[in-house]
């Protein structure tokens, strides 16, 4: 492209606005989330304050529900972004924990081998959901509705012909001092909050065999899987070349397609991802409740698709962020244990969600049609 | 004519292509020299379509050759086609409206930068090339981060032109670009097809409207029934004239008559 060509344009157009730098910094896909996430705390500060909600066991018993939220969302954040969804979420992670449960103590593998390997299985029924999906050209909704009923299908009957019960125990004692179980096991920075509670910054027990030591003695694995999947996905998802092709592959898969953008490819590694997540999530529940039960997970799908949608998300791709989901999800599980803490009748709950749903996304799709243009 | 002298980009020498026992394309031939705006007219049904789709390899074709860049050519892909040199920027954009125009621009061609070994989207030089890119269209962005949505349909064609030049195209064929648009629209396309002529690419402008095509044409090759009408260079032939040959002639001079010249 030759410089002598270069014409000159005017450099302003009146008839594009100025916008002000703070509201141009307040125009993004999270705002949304940003003003939810804002709301709940001022909500539960006003009326939940003295409920031991904001002490350190309370912060930590809403911020392990919401980092479970955290994990399952940001695989449906970036699946749907990519245009598809996956309603098998909520079985997968059932079907995941029965794995680890059947290879792990009823056939007795090691662990390192037993998570592996589930690893391995659930990955490629995503990538068989992903598969199926871009070939046949259906609706990602009826595929993976399917395998919602297949999964949850195997998780009870696997257990019940090996075992003839529903519910399998004793993970925790098979994955004692494993070195990949306590990945998704154990907590960490216990010295930290050793500190804290020798300070007296935080609650420490005060009669028993534990006394002295602090109430919260470390952050669980679960918490740190969901900083890293928010990192990560984040990451992919603004900062990468693959990131661009989300957009693009839910935005528009013709035109993608048209601009050598493998659409098919990005499709398959998202329903992949999802999966990555949903086990993630799975294999950190058995660990924490040394149980696997042919119910884990249950409706777990639909939680993870109204968090990623009050975080911004566009249901039809192509529009979306994962720090919104995430925020997303921090609402979801505020909500679920502000209620409890505050005293609020617990079926309330539903409403409360309902109407936080409805607020958000009527907000996300004021600020979309600001930011791009539709009509 | 700018470059008579100059061996044509791209020759289609008697091409024909046949669906079964129709015959789309009964020995259609064009040439196109770099730098020139070549305008192939013709009605709906006049083959038009197949003949580009021809010759960006989407269309294998029944008989004929074509010579690119002086060797002949035989594209098994579109992507072949792309890959080559020739783009196609449909009536139909390739473009992504809730995307910005920076990740729109790059989409499938994304720069990327290593930091400690991995690769990331390097989106300060996306932002840059995207702005230059625009400016020197005469389009003025809010930022490289405006979403394609925001712009008008002839921004929108003016984008993809300047992103298939940027992206080495040396023969950009452009389907029915200004169909849709409104009269301001229309001149701000034709005036970006004017910028890439004289920046040496070789324009292939497919419309049926012959004052848009007089606007820019060089020459202009008339598409009837599968068959080429002939060839004019500009200056050699008035607009009536065109209009006529595309509508094959006869028909359009009696019905001329009775509409007083509105057509």
């Amino acid at each position: 492209m030759t410089d002598a060509s270069k014409t000159e344009a005017p450099d302003t157009d009146e008839r594009v606005k100025e916008m002000s730098s703070f509201r141009r910094s307040l125009i993004r896909p999270e705002l949304g989330g940003m003003v939810g996430t804002v709301a709940v705390f001022v909500f539960f500060l006003l009326f939940a304050f003295d409920s031991g909600m904001f002490n350190s066991q309370g912060v930590m018993n809403w911020t392990i529900v919401s980092a479970q939220f955290m994990i399952i969302a940001v695989g449906a954040c970036l699946l749907m972004i990519a245009g598809e969804f996956d309603l098998s979420v909520g079985s997968m992670i059932g079907f995941a924990g029965m794995m680890i449960a059947v290879f792990g103590v009823v056939l007795g593998w090691p662990m390192w081998l037993t998570i592996i390997i589930t690893f391995a299985i659930c990955l490629a029924i995503g990538a068989v959901n992903g598969y199926i999906v871009v070939k046949t050209g259906l609706p990602s909704f009826i595929v993976t509705l399917a395998f919602l009923f297949i999964l949850r299908g195997f998780t009870i009957y696997i257990p019940q012909t090996l075992e003839n019960k529903t519910i399998i125990g004793g993970i925790r004692d098979a994955a004692e001092g494993d070195w990949l179980g306590s990945i998704f096991g154990g907590k960490i920075f216990g010295g930290f909050f050793n500190i804290l509670g020798d300070a007296g910054i935080i609650a420490t027990f005060e009669r028993g065999s534990r006394m002295g030591e602090p109430v919260v003695d470390g952050i669980p694995m679960m918490i740190i899987w969901a900083i890293i999947l928010i990192v990560f996905g984040h990451v992919l998802l603004t900062k990468t070349r693959f990131g661009n092709w989300i957009f693009a592959a839910g935005g528009d898969a013709e035109a993608a397609r048209n601009s050598g953008v493998p659409v098919d490819r990005v499709k398959i590694l998202m329903f992949m991802f999802t999966a990555l997540c949903a086990t993630i999530f799975a294999t950190c529940q058995v660990m924490e409740f040394g149980s696997a039960g042919a119910d884990r997970g249950l409706l777990k799908e639909f939680e993870a698709i109204i968090a990623v949608v009050i975080g911004g998300a566009l249901l039809t791709g192509g529009y979306g962020s994962v720090l919104g989901a995430a925020l997303g999800a921090l609402i979801f599980g505020v909500v679920q244990q502000g209620l409890f803490f505050a005293g609020v009748e617990s079926s309330l709950f539903r409403v409360f969600l309902g109407l936080i749903l409805l607020g958000a996304v009527i907000l996300n799709t004021y600020i979309r049609r600001m930011i791009t243009g539709e009509r | 004519m700018s470059d008579q002298s100059k061996t044509p980009i791209i020759q289609m020498k008697n091409i024909e292509k046949h669906f079964g026992a129709v015959i789309a394309l009964a020995g259609v031939s064009l040439d196109v020299f770099p730098g020139e705006c070549h305008c192939l007219l013709g009605d709906n049904g006049a083959g038009k379509s197949t003949f580009i789709k021809t010759m960006s390899g989407v269309h294998k074709p029944t008989k004929g050759e074509i010579i690119f860049d002086g060797k002949p050519l035989d594209f098994e892909t579109p992507r072949d086609a792309m890959d080559a040199g020739i783009a196609t920027v449909h009536q139909h954009l390739a473009m992504i409206p809730l995307m910005s125009v920076a990740r729109n621009f790059f989409m499938g061609n994304e720069p990327v930068k290593k930091v400690m070994g991995i690769n990331f989207l390097d989106q300060a030089l996306a932002d840059k090339v995207t702005m230059d890119e625009m400016r020197k269209m005469g389009i003025n962005l809010r930022g490289p981060d405006q979403a394609v949505g925001t712009l008008s349909g002839g921004e929108r064609q003016t984008v993809a032109i300047s992103r298939a030049v940027h992206f080495g195209a040396k023969v950009l064929i452009l389907d029915e670009p200004t169909s849709a648009l409104g009269v301001r629209q229309t001149s701000n396309v034709l005036a970006t097809v004017d910028k890439v002529r004289k920046q040496g690419v070789a324009v292939v402008f497919i419309t049926h409207n012959v004052r848009h095509a007089m606007a820019v044409g060089d020459r202009f090759t008339v598409l009837n029934r599968g068959q080429t009408l002939g060839t004019a260079v500009r200056g050699e032939i008035s607009p009536d004239e065109l209009q006529d040959m595309m509508a094959g002639g006869q028909e359009m001079a009696t019905l001329e008559g009775s509409l007083g010249g509105t057509v």
